[in-house]
């Protein structure tokens, strides 16, 4: 499977999750955390829960807690992605 | 303290969106019952429904609250709004913790349960959305309602098939007594999947009929069971103190009386506890069967039922004693749904004079002396109104509401 | 709203894990054993939890005719077996009961979920298909459908023509199905009410959700010590099944018949937190105000709580929040008083759980004994009340809080008291 883009986990959190109250997804937010961006730890469970699925990798259950923004989710997921490969 | 008033509705029902829309449908008979479209029914014996129709939940709800909402959280979600909106209430221009919920649920989010089931059984555990943990279950509707709103007060769930709505009104009603000043309260329910089908049908009690306008004629002697239907109400329930307080100038109607009662063994012979619930709902009201100018009808379909409901009306206020409707033809029983949409439908009788018929319904059946408004609505001065409703099991309920007083 | 009518329990029914029947049930929890083991119900190995706390229950041999049995969801069964215990345990019979005179109040969070769960499989074949068949539904498949199914059980079986009802507020249900109980007599509808709850939620479906939200615990290896309310390690709750059914009588009807009184349901309430479905405001705030409330009405002090018998269920969140709300409730005297979980012991039943943690607060009081709190050896920093560790303390116990709280934002308390005992 390829590496994860930010264009990728925008389809999932929209999927898992609904837009975004607060900003505009397709825009720069690469650095805008989850938090801010109206997305609960609920929201970021499924959308994890997703992501393993859909890249048949396996996140640690803290991938909530640790992963602020989508550039640190991305980066948890695509280190999975190299180690898998 | 003084009875509770009403000063908000929020309806969906399948013949309207929205509390004007759908009284006027039901003053002049409108119909709402037709062939599923929501999934294929070839394959099983009822082919019949009152869907809502044109309902857009991502028109009225952010599209945060979709993946995780059922279909029938959306719509008490939409008709909360509304019902608070009419009220003119809002949670922080009332007192802390005095605003609280109080919903009835028949089966909860089944559909959105099916697809999880599924997911479950077909693909595998992982395949588990992380909503699944309450988007299903009956106490769904009061948590996001009263999330959205902000009312930190009581909660209560209450689950009676189709008398829970009148159940849930009473436990609003309780809250207030206890010192809450503004409840929002009712049902809303749908279950409209293949799983959720399934279920139903097991009841016995649906109509196999494929045709619109005679598969659910209650108190007709070519009565033959059931149409579900989806939808109902939530209504604004007020302390009259605390609603004057906050400056409301006007209401629906008052909560004047409620009994609920229990049916003896389906094997023990004896009859129905349906009457004694009617009798205390008066008693409760201080009124006399006397000063009741309309009785809203359970109106099971089913032949046995409409007898029992039919010979308890009778009891009380004599046969043919008091004009009697069940609008609810035109949209199925939406079980916790429909007792709510009921006591809406009653209060907007109250308001305007007018008894909405009972569509479809023609001809009664031997031994039901009652006078059941039929084809066209019936004006009429109306001071006084009972809804009556039961739920499988055994449930029975009844509640009187009264005109607000003129000025 | 004072009625001058005031509510008593006279009666006490239960199944739980690790025993059925209410002094089993007490042997368990007044010991500190623990019943959490790996699921048997089913293979839990695809699962992230794969522990839970299960009851030995045979329903016939419980005393339900094979009819009963065939056609009741296991959470029916419990329920209608715990009822029976409490009256019998009243001094009461289904003849000496007025029908028209009592109530049922029963609370589920979830229901019939075990029995809707195995039929989807059958009519899904598996889950193979969306369209399922009907062909292969049975006719109790719309019993499952409805959960009030579950009170018109135990109404059918004890003879109750009253006010029926089943309360799902999610965890709190048996909480509120008991508080509801006391309203309908305070509120002069009924003089006796059998009131409780039971769930039996040991099923794949119940046990991925909580999978995918990372409430149950994955300590798969320990089951034994899995649930550790309070405790620094603590990682989740362990799912359960239980019931706990009560007489509730009006306290002239239970002392003209001389009834034994376990103590009187002197005051209830509930909030919610309107905050989140699954997620709790640190602060507490709602809890807190829900156990004013309870102790407001029945005029008692805070300082006169002598136990609290704690939500707990080892959560990360949940023991934290409910630290917080007891602290801003009681002040200081939270600090003094012994507050413990038994779902250290018997998991989380989700609805059943309030009811059964009411019957561990009542006997509690009858023996002078406060129940552990189990597996609890280093407690978390914030967590820095008297949690009762391991070891059952003698005390006597006059006035009891329970609290408890659920998904949806559910947070209630009810305030028992023996001295009208």
């Amino acid at each position: 499977m390829s590496e994860m883009t930010c264009t990728d986990l925008v389809a999932i959190i929209r999927e898992c999750a609904g837009d975004s109250d607060t900003a505009d997804l397709d825009g720069d937010i690469l650095d805008v955390s989850f938090e801010e961006l109206g997305y609960d730890s609920l929201a970021m469970l499924e959308t994890a829960g997703q992501t393993q699925r859909r890249y048949g990798i396996t996140l640690d259950d803290d991938v909530v807690v640790e992963a602020k923004t989508p550039r640190e989710f991305l980066d948890l997921v695509n280190g999975k992605l190299v180690a898998a490969a | 303290m003084n009875k509770p008033i009403v000063t908000g509705i929020g309806v969906l029902a399948p013949t309207g969106l929205g509390t004007e829309q759908y009284w006027a449908a039901t003053r002049n008979g409108a119909k709402g019952i037709g062939p599923v479209s929501r999934f294929e029914t070839e394959q099983y014996p009822v082919v019949l429904a009152g869907e809502i129709d044109g309902f857009e939940a991502r028109e009225h709800l952010a599209s945060r609250l979709l993946p995780q909402t059922d279909h029938m959280t959306r719509l008490a979600l939409v008709a909360a709004d509304w019902a608070l909106a009419d009220a003119g209430a809002k949670a922080e221009e009332l007192p802390e913790f005095s605003a609280g919920v109080v919903t009835a649920s028949a089966s909860g989010g089944f559909e959105f349960g099916h697809r999880e089931l599924e997911a479950l059984w077909s693909k595998g555990s992982e395949h588990v959305s992380a909503y699944q943990s309450f988007a299903w279950f009956y106490a769904v509707n009061t948590g996001q309602i009263s999330i959205r709103h902000g009312l930190r007060g009581a909660g209560g769930v209450v689950v009676t098939e189709q008398a829970g709505g009148l159940d849930a009104f009473a436990m609003a009603r309780r809250r207030l007594r206890d010192g809450a000043g503004l409840m929002l309260t009712g049902g809303v329910d749908s279950a409209l999947c293949p799983w959720g089908w399934v279920a139903q049908i097991a009841c016995g009690r649906l109509s196999t009929s494929a045709d619109p306008e005679r598969a659910y004629l209650p108190f007709d002697s070519a009565a033959n069971g059931f149409v579900p239907g989806e939808g109902g109400a939530i209504l604004v329930v007020e302390d009259p103190e605390s609603a004057a307080a906050r400056g409301v100038a006007r209401d629906y109607g008052t909560f004047a009386g409620y009994s609920a009662t229990f049916d003896p063994p389906p094997d023990s012979g004896r009859p129905s506890a349906l009457r004694r619930a009617i009798e205390n709902a008066l008693d409760d009201a201080g009124c006399q069967p006397s000063d009741v100018d309309v009785v809203f009808a359970d109106g099971a379909g089913v032949p046995e039922l409409d007898l029992a409901e039919a010979e308890a009306i009778s009891a009380v206020f004599g046969a043919n004693g008091v004009p009697v409707t069940a609008p609810k033809t035109a949209t199925g029983r939406l079980y916790s749904g429909g007792a709510a949409l009921d006591l809406a439908t009653a209060l907007l009788a109250l308001r305007d004079g007018l008894i909405p018929p009972t569509p479809n319904v023609s001809e009664l059946a031997p031994g039901i002396d009652i006078d059941l408004v039929t084809g066209q609505p019936r004006r009429a001065d109306l001071r006084t109104a009972v809804v009556l409703a039961r739920g499988y099991g055994g449930y029975n309920s009844a509640v009187v509401l009264r005109a607000p007083d003129k000025p | 709203m004072d009625t001058g009518r005031r509510v008593v329990v006279t009666g006490i029914g239960v199944v739980a894990p690790g025993g059925t029947g209410r002094e089993a049930f007490w042997d368990l929890i007044s010991s500190g054993r623990t019943a959490t083991r790996r699921i048997s119900f089913f293979d839990p190995s695809p699962f992230r939890s794969q522990v839970a706390a299960e009851c030995e229950f045979d329903p016939v041999r419980q005393g339900l005719t094979p009819r009963q049995a065939r056609r009741m969801d296991r959470a029916a069964q419990f329920a209608v077996v715990c009822a029976r215990e409490a009256l019998t345990d009243s001094g009461l019979s289904t003849t000496d009961l007025d029908p028209r005179r009592t109530g049922v109040s029963i609370g589920s969070a979830v229901g019939c979920t075990t029995g809707l769960e195995a039929e989807y499989s059958v009519v899904s074949d598996s889950g193979r298909k969306w369209q399922v068949d009907n062909d292969y539904a049975v006719p109790q498949l719309f019993d499952y459908f409805v959960p009030s199914s579950i009170s018109s059980e135990v109404a059918w079986d004890v003879g109750a023509e009253g006010p029926v009802a089943l309360i799902s507020t999610g965890c709190t249900s048996g909480l509120d199905a008991v508080g509801h109980g006391r309203d309908v007599i305070t509120d002069g509808l009924a003089d006796v009410v059998i009131a409780g709850a039971t769930d039996a939620p040991i099923s794949p479906i119940t046990v991925a959700c909580f999978d995918a939200i990372k409430a149950t615990t994955p300590r798969n290896d320990e089951a034994e010590t899995a649930s550790r309310p309070f405790d620094r390690s603590r990682n989740g709750f362990v799912l359960a099944e239980a019931s706990a059914v009560f007489v509730l009588e009006e306290l002239g009807h239970a002392r003209r018949r001389g009834a034994r009184i376990y103590a009187e349901i002197s005051g209830f309430a509930t909030r919610c937190n309107a905050f989140h479905m699954t997620g709790l405001r640190p602060d507490g705030k709602e809890m807190a105000e829900a156990i004013r409330v309870a102790l407001d009405q029945g005029r008692i002090n805070p300082t006169e709580v002598d136990y609290v018998n704690a939500h707990g269920s080892g959560t990360k969140q949940n023991d934290r929040h409910e630290t917080a709300a007891v602290k801003l409730s009681l002040g200081e005297h939270a600090y003094r008083t012994p507050m413990s979980s038994i779902k250290s012991m018997i998991g989380h039943s989700l609805g059943a759980i309030g009811s059964v943690e009411i019957a561990a607060c009542l006997l509690a009081m009858r023996e002078d004994l406060l129940p552990p709190t189990a597996n609890l050896h280093e407690p978390d920093p914030e967590c820095d009340l008297d949690y009762i560790p391991r070891v059952a303390r003698e005390k006597k116990a006059d006035v009891v809080l329970t609290v408890g709280s659920g998904f949806g934002g559910f947070q209630s308390a009810m305030v028992l008291d023996r001295r009208t005992a």
